[in-house]
C-alpha cells in the first residue's frame, strides 16, 4: 500500500532534505526551504486525508527491531490525537520558513528548522519509549541553537536555562521509562519499550504513583507548569521570532501530549490520585501567570505569560479524565498552537520594523498599520476565548469536562474568562490605540505580502475551526474515547473506576465492530 | 432557510464591507451605505414576514444548520428557532435597527471610518439576530459574546482618543465578569440535564428533575450574566462610559437592543425562573435598586448622552422588576416599547450634537426648538412616552409593570417604582427644556439638520405613540394581546380594573408633578449644578461607585500583578529553583577541593574508608 511508510517519510524527509540543503546555494536556499516544507506539509495533509477516524487504535504503524534483546523497536503510528499536532507542526514550519525576514545566516536557520521539524514529527509519531525519548531530547538541540545563535543579548543565559530545565526533567523521565520497562519484564518475562505494550500492563497503585511522578517531571517542565515555568519567559524573551513561534506552537505541546499518551493510559489510578493537586497547579497557572502577564511592559512577555496561562486550561482539561475534558484539551492544544503562534508572529512583525518589543515604544499603531491591527485584534479575541474562535471550543469543553470532577475548582478555573481579557485588552490598547506619540512609529509600513502569507491562513483556521470544529474534533474524540475506556478498564481502585467514566456504551459498540 | 438568512445576511454584508474597507481604496459612502442599510432592511422584511406568520398562528420554526459539537454524550446543534418571543424581539430589533442604520448614514457622513462603521454595525445586527434566534443556550451565549464584541469595537470606534478605548475595555471586562456567571451557569445546567439534549425545549422538559438548590444557583449565575449585559448593580459602571461611541451606536446597542438582552434571556429561561421565585425576588430587588440609583444620578448629570444612558439603566431596572416578579410578558412589553422611544431620544440627541458641533453639555444648549422642530416634536412624544403619560407607548408597558409590582406580595416595589417614575419625568423634562426651550447659550443663528437625521425619527415617533396599544391591558379595553401572544409562564398577580385605574391616575399625576418641578426650575434656563448639600454632591459624583471600584479593584489588581511579577515570580519561584543550580555549583566547588592531587589527603580518605568499612563489618557481626 502506498501509505505503508508515510510516517517514516514524514519524519526523515525534512532531515534528509536538510542534509542535502548544505550543498544548495545561498541564493536559492529560501526557495529550497519553502519547497521542502511545502512538500512536507502536503504530505501531512495526505496523511490527514488517508486517516480513517472510524478505526480504533493506531494507524500507519511501522515496526523495525532496533535492539531486539531489550525489545527496542523503531515503532511509529498515529491516532487522532497525534495527527493534528503533526499537521500543526508541518504547517508552522512552512509558514515559519516562508515568513522569515532578513535573517543573518539564513541557510543555517532554514536547515536548523528542517532538522527541528524531524524531531517534532518524530516525537508525535513515536510509539516506542526509546524512540520517543530520542526525538524528545533531539528537539532540544536545534532550539538551543536557534536561541543561542539568533537570540537577544541574554541569549546564552536563556538557552542554558532552557536546556538545563528541560534536560533535568527528561532525565527523571528516562529513569521512569527504564523502571517501566523493568516492571514490564518482571510481569511478562519479555522486554518491551513499546508504549502499546505498556498500556496493557496493570501496575499496583503505589508503583503507578512513583512512575507517574517520574514522568511528570519531564512533562511538567516542558509544558511548563508552575513553578517550573520560569525558563519560558527567558527563552521567549531572547529567542528570535521564529524560535518563539515554534516553541509556543509545537514544542510546549510535547508536554501536554505526553500526559495524554503516557501518564493517563499507563497510570490511571495515579492520575486520579494526583488529579486534585494537578488541578490546583493548573488554576495557579491560569490566574497567577495572568496576573504576571498584566504587569509586563514587553508585549512579547505578555504573550509568553498568556501562553502559560492557557496551558493551564489544557492541563486541567487533560486531568478531567473524561472524554469531554481530554478531547477539549487536545483540541485546545491545536488552538493554542495556532493562536499563540500567530501572536508571536505578530509581535515579530513589529520587532522586525522597530527592533523593540516594549509597549511604551508602541501606541496608536492602529492608525498607522490598519491591517496589522485587524489581524492582531482577531488573535487577541481568539486568545480571550471569544466564541466562534478556535480557543473557545477547547476551553469550554475542558471546563465542562472538569466540572464532572470538581465543581468548585471548575468555578475557580473559569475565572480564566475574566483574567485573560484584562491583560490582553490592556496590552492591545497600549500598543494600538490612542494617538501616535512615538515619531518612530509614524512611517511604519503595514504588513507585507510575505507576512500576510503566514498570517492569513492562521486567521482562517482560527475562525473556521471556531465555527465548525467537527473535522478536527471528531477524530480526536474517537481516539480519546478509546484511551478513556482503556483507563476505565485498567483502573484498579474503586475511586478511579468511578472517576473515569466509561464512554457511552453505544460508542463502544460501534468501535468494537472493527 | 429564511431563518438562516436572518443571520447570514448581516454577517455576510459585514464581511463584504470589511473587506472592501480594508483591501480596496473604495471610499464611496454611497456604496457602503447601500450595502450597510440594505442588509438590515432585507432582514426586517424577512423578520416581519415570518413574524406575521407567527401572528397568524403558524408553527414555530426550527432549523439546524450543522452539529457544532459532538463529544461523548454532549451534542450541540447550531440551531435557530423562531417562536413568538423571538418574533417580537426580532421584529423590533430589525426594524429599529434599520432606521438607526439609516440615521447613521447621515450621522457618520464624512467620517474616514464610514465603511468600517457599517461593517461593525452590520456585524452587530447578525450577532443580535443570533442571540435572539438561538435554539439552545450555547448558541445564545455565542450571540451574547458577539454582540459584546460589536459593542467593544464600536465604543472604541474613535480609537485615537485613548479614553474611548478605556471605556471599551471597561465595557468588555465588566461584561466578562457577567459572562463568567453565564458560562458557569451553562456548565452547571449541562451537568444537570445535558445528557438528554440541550435545546431550550429539551431543557424545559427535564427541568423538574433538577435539584432545587442547584437550580437556584443556576438562576443566580445566569442573572449575573444579565447584570453585565443589561447594566444592573453592581456591573453597570460600563454603560455611562460606553457613550464614548458614536451616537447611533448608543441608540442601537446601548439603548434599544443589546442591553435588553439580559431581560430577554431571563424571559427565555422563564420555565427555570418560574421554579425559583426567591431568585426572582432577588432579581426584582436588584432591578428596583438599579432603577432608583440611576434615575437619581440622571437628575444631576449635564452630559446629554449620559442622562439618557442612566435613563436606560433605570428602565432596564423596571424590566427586571417585571421579570423578577414573574410578569415576563410585561417585561418584554416594556423592552418592546422602550426600544422605540429610547432609540428616538438618542437619535434626536445625535442630531442635536451634530448640529452643535459635538457639544454634549445641556447647559450650553437651549432654544433649539426653533431650529429643529422635526427633532423637537418627536423627542417630545418620546419624552411623554418614557415618562409614562397616557396614552403613549410607555404608559401601557410601565403600567403593566407597576400593576404587577403593586399586586405582588411586596407592594413596596410599586411604591419605589412610582418614585422612579417621578424622577424619570423630572430628568426628561429637564433635558428637553434645557436643550430646546430655555434661552440659548450658544451663538448659532441657523442650524442644519440633514433629512437622514430627522426623517428616521418620524416612524419612531409614531411607534412611541402607538406601540403600546398592542399590549394594552384589559382595563383599557385591550386584551393583553402581546402577553398572550408571548405566552410565557407568567405568575404575577393581576389588579382589579378599579385599582388599575387608580394606579394609572396616580402615575400620570406623578409624571406631571415631575414635569412641573422641572418646568419651574429649568424653563427659563439654569446654570450647571453647583451642589452644596451632601446628598446632591453624592448624586453628582454618582455615589462614588466608580471611585470605589477603582480603589478596591483596579488599583489592587495592578499592585498584586506587579508584586507577582517583581517578587514572587522573579525572586521566589525562579530564585528558589535557582538555589538548586547555585547549590549544585557550591557543592561542586567543595568536591573539587577534595580532589586536589595531594597524596597525603588521598591516603587520609583511604584510611577513613577502610576504618568505616571495618566498623560496619564489626557491627554487622
Amino acid at each position: 500500500m502506498m501509505f505503508d511508510n508515510i510516517l517514516s517519510i514524514l519524519v526523515f524527509f525534512p532531515a534528509l532534505a536538510a542534509l542535502l540543503g548544505f550543498v544548495v546555494e545561498k541564493g536559492s536556499i529560501r526557495a529550497y526551504g519553502i519547497a521542502v516544507a511545502a512538500v512536507e506539509f502536503a504530505l501531512s495533509l495526505v496523511l490527514w486525508y488517508a486517516y480513517d477516524p472510524s478505526v480504533v487504535g493506531m494507524q500507519f504503524m511501522e515496526s523495525i527491531p532496533l535492539v531486539p534483546a531489550f525489545g527496542i523497536h523503531y515503532l511509529v503510528g498515529i491516532d487522532g490525537i497525534s495527527l493534528f499536532i503533526i499537521v500543526l507542526a508541518t504547517f508552522f514550519t512552512l509558514i515559519g520558513i516562508a515568513s522569515l525576514g532578513e535573517v543573518s545566516r539564513l541557510k543555517d536557520m532554514i536547515l536548523t528548522l528542517l532538522f527541528l521539524e524531524m524531531t517534532m514529527v518524530g516525537v508525535f509519531v513515536a510509539l516506542d519509549a526509546v524512540v520517543f525519548y530520542v526525538f524528545w531530547e533531539l528537539s532540544l538541540v536545534p532550539m538551543l541553537y536557534i536561541i543561542g545563535a539568533w537570540g537577544g543579548p541574554l541569549r546564552i543565559y536563556a538557552s542554558i536555562k532552557f536546556f538545563l530545565y528541560t534536560f533535568t526533567g527528561s532525565l527523571v523521565m528516562l529513569v521512569g521509562m527504564l523502571f517501566m520497562a523493568y516492571f514490564y519484564h518482571q510481569a511478562t518475562g519479555v522486554w518491551s519499550f513499546s508504549i502499546l505494550e505498556w498500556y496493557r500492563l496493570v501496575l499496583p497503585e503505589n508503583f503507578q504513583i512513583w512512575l507517574f511522578v517520574a514522568f511528570f517531571f519531564g512533562f511538567a517542565i516542558k509544558v511548563p507548569m508552575f513553578p517550573f515555568h520560569t525558563w519560558l519567559p527567558y527563552a521567549h524573551g531572547q529567542a528570535p521570532t521564529i524560535g518563539s513561534v515554534i516553541l509556543a506552537a509545537i514544542l510546549l505541546k510535547m508536554g501536554t501530549y505526553a500526559f495524554v499518551r503516557f501518564s493517563l493510559p499507563m497510570f490511571p489510578d495515579a492520575s486520579v490520585f494526583f488529579m486534585v493537586p494537578i488541578a490546583v497547579i493548573s488554576i495557579i497557572m491560569i490566574i497567577y501567570t495572568a496576573m504576571v502577564a498584566y504587569a509586563q511592559e514587553d508585549i512579547k512577555q505578555v504573550v509568553a505569560y498568556s501562553s502559560v496561562s492557557h496551558m493551564g486550561v489544557i492541563v486541567l482539561g487533560t486531568f478531567a479524565l473524561n472524554v469531554e475534558g481530554i478531547s477539549g484539551s487536545v483540541f485546545l492544544m491545536i488552538a493554542h498552537g495556532v493562536v499563540s503562534g500567530a501572536l508571536f508572529m505578530l509581535v515579530g512583525v513589529y520587532y522586525d520594523r522597530r527592533h523593540t518589543k516594549l509597549l511604551s515604544e508602541m501606541g496608536g499603531l492602529a492608525s498607522v498599520m490598519p491591517h496589522y491591527a485587524t489581524i492582531f485584534g482577531i488573535m487577541v479575541m481568539a486568545s480571550v476565548g471569544l466564541p466562534l474562535t478556535i480557543n473557545f471550543v477547547g476551553e469550554f469543553l475542558s471546563l465542562l469536562g472538569f466540572y464532572k470532577q470538581s465543581h468548585i475548582l471548575t468555578l475557580l478555573a473559569g475565572t480564566a474568562i475574566i483574567v485573560g481579557a484584562i491583560y490582553m485588552l490592556a496590552a492591545f490598547k497600549k500598543a494600538f490605540f490612542g494617538t501616535v506619540t512615538n515619531e518612530a512609529n509614524r512611517g511604519l509600513k503595514d504588513v507585507n505580502g510575505r507576512e500576510l502569507f503566514a498570517l492569513i491562513p492562521l486567521v482562517l483556521v482560527t475562525v473556521w475551526l471556531g465555527v465548525y470544529p467537527k473535522p478536527v474534533l471528531e477524530p480526536i474524540n474517537n481516539s480519546v474515547e478509546s484511551i478513556v475506556s482503556l483507563m476505565h478498564e485498567k483502573a484498579i481502585t474503586q475511586e478511579a473506576k468511578m472517576r473515569i467514566p466509561n464512554p457511552s456504551q453505544q460508542e463502544a459498540a460501534s468501535g468494537g465492530s472493527h | 432557510m429564511s431563518l438562516a438568512l436572518l443571520i447570514l445576511l448581516p454577517f455576510g454584508s459585514s464581511l463584504l464591507l470589511g473587506m472592501l474597507y480594508l483591501f480596496t481604496s473604495l471610499r464611496s459612502e454611497r456604496l457602503y451605505a447601500l450595502i450597510g442599510v440594505g442588509a438590515p432592511l432585507l432582514i426586517s422584511l424577512i423578520a416581519l414576514w415570518l413574524g406575521y406568520g407567527q401572528l397568524q398562528g403558524a408553527e414555530s420554526l426550527h432549523v439546524s444548520l450543522f452539529t457544532w459539537l459532538s463529544i461523548d454524550a454532549l451534542r450541540i446543534e447550531f440551531a435557530l428557532s423562531f417562536d413568538h418571543l423571538s418574533a417580537v424581539m426580532m421584529a423590533f430589533v430589525s426594524v429599529i435597527g434599520t432606521l438607526i442604520h439609516l440615521f447613521a448614514v447621515g450621522y457618520m457622513r464624512g467620517d474616514a471610518g464610514f465603511g468600517k462603521f457599517f461593517a461593525y454595525f452590520n456585524f452587530f445586527m447578525g450577532a443580535m439576530a443570533l442571540l435572539v434566534l438561538a435554539d439552545n443556550p450555547i448558541i445564545l451565549f455565542i450571540g451574547w459574546e458577539l454582540v459584546g464584541l460589536a459593542s467593544y469595537l464600536l465604543i472604541g470606534f474613535y480609537h485615537r482618543e485613548s479614553a474611548n478605548v478605556t471605556a471599551a475595555n471597561k465595557a468588555f471586562i465588566a461584561n466578562r465578569v457577567g459572562d463568567f456567571g453565564f458560562i458557569m451557569a451553562l456548565v452547571l445546567l449541562f451537568g444537570a440535564v445535558g445528557e438528554g439534549g440541550f435545546s431550550f425545549s429539551a431543557i424545559e422538559a427535564q427541568i423538574y428533575s433538577v435539584d432545587h438548590a442547584l437550580l437556584s444557583l443556576i438562576g443566580v449565575l445566569l442573572f449575573v450574566g444579565a447584570m453585565g449585559k443589561s447594566a444592573q448593580i453592581p456591573l453597570y459602571v460600563w454603560l455611562p462610559d460606553a457613550m464614548a461611541g458614536p451616537t447611533p451606536v448608543s441608540a442601537l446597542i446601548h439603548a434599544a437592543t443589546m442591553v435588553t438582552a439580559g431581560v430577554y434571556m431571563v424571559a427565555r429561561f422563564d420555565f427555570l425562573y418560574v421554579l425559583i421565585p426567591a431568585v426572582g425576588l432577588f432579581i426584582a430587588v436588584i432591578g428596583i435598586l438599579s432603577a432608583l440609583l440611576s434615575a437619581l444620578i440622571a437628575t444631576m448629570q449635564s452630559d446629554i448622552k449620559k442622562i439618557l444612558a442612566y435613563s436606560t439603566m433605570s428602565q432596564l431596572g423596571y424590566m427586571f422588576v417585571a421579570v423578577g416578579l414573574g410578569a415576563y410578558g410585561a417585561g418584554i412589553f416594556h423592552v418592546f416599547t422602550h426600544a422605540f422611544f429610547k432609540a428616538l431620544l438618542f437619535m434626536g440627541v445625535g442630531a442635536v450634537i451634530i448640529a452643535l458641533h459635538h457639544e454634549q453639555n445641556i447647559f450650553k444648549m437651549g432654544g433649539l426648538r426653533r431650529f429643529m422642530p422635526l427633532v423637537f416634536y418627536p423627542m417630545l412624544i418620546a419624552t411623554l412616552a418614557l415618562s409614562g403619560v397616557a396614552p403613549f407607548a410607555g404608559f401601557f408597558s410601565k403600567d403593566a409593570i407597576l400593576a404587577a409590582a403593586v399586586a405582588s406580595e411586596y407592594p413596596l416595589f410599586g411604591v419605589l417604582g412610582l418614585v422612579v417614575a417621578f424622577l424619570t419625568a423630572y430628568y426628561m423634562m429637564r433635558l428637553l427644556l434645557l436643550v430646546f426651550v430655555a434661552p440659548a447659550k450658544h451663538r448659532h443663528t441657523s442650524l442644519h439638520v440633514s433629512p437622514y437625521l430627522s426623517l428616521p425619527l418620524l416612524p419612531l415617533a409614531l411607534g412611541s405613540a402607538v406601540a403600546g396599544f398592542w399590549g394594552m391591558g384589559g382595563a383599557y379595553g385591550g386584551g393583553d394581546a402581546l402577553t398572550h401572544f408571548l405566552s410565557l409562564s407568567d405568575y404575577a398577580h393581576h389588579l382589579t380594573h378599579k385599582s388599575e385605574y387608580l394606579l394609572a391616575l396616580l402615575s400620570n399625576l406623578i409624571a406631571f408633578a415631575g414635569f412641573a418641578l422641572a418646568y419651574r426650575r429649568f424653563a427659563s434656563g439654569a446654570r450647571e449644578p453647583q451642589p452644596t448639600a451632601l446628598f446632591e454632591r453624592w448624586i453628582l459624583e454618582r455615589f462614588y461607585v466608580d471611585a470605589l471600584y477603582h480603589a478596591l479593584l483596579v488599583v489592587p489588581l495592578r499592585r498584586i500583578s506587579l508584586w507577582c511579577e517583581r517578587i514572587v515570580d522573579d525572586r521566589f519561584v525562579d530564585g528558589t529553583l535557582g538555589l538548586f543550580s547555585g547549590g549544585y555549583r557550591t557543592l561542586a566547588t567543595h568536591f573539587s577541593t577534595l580532589q586536589n592531587g595531594n597524596v597525603r589527603h588521598y591516603a587520609l580518605y583511604f584510611l577513613s574508608g577502610v576504618s568505616l568499612l571495618s566498623l560496619l563489618l564489626l557491627w554487622r557481626l
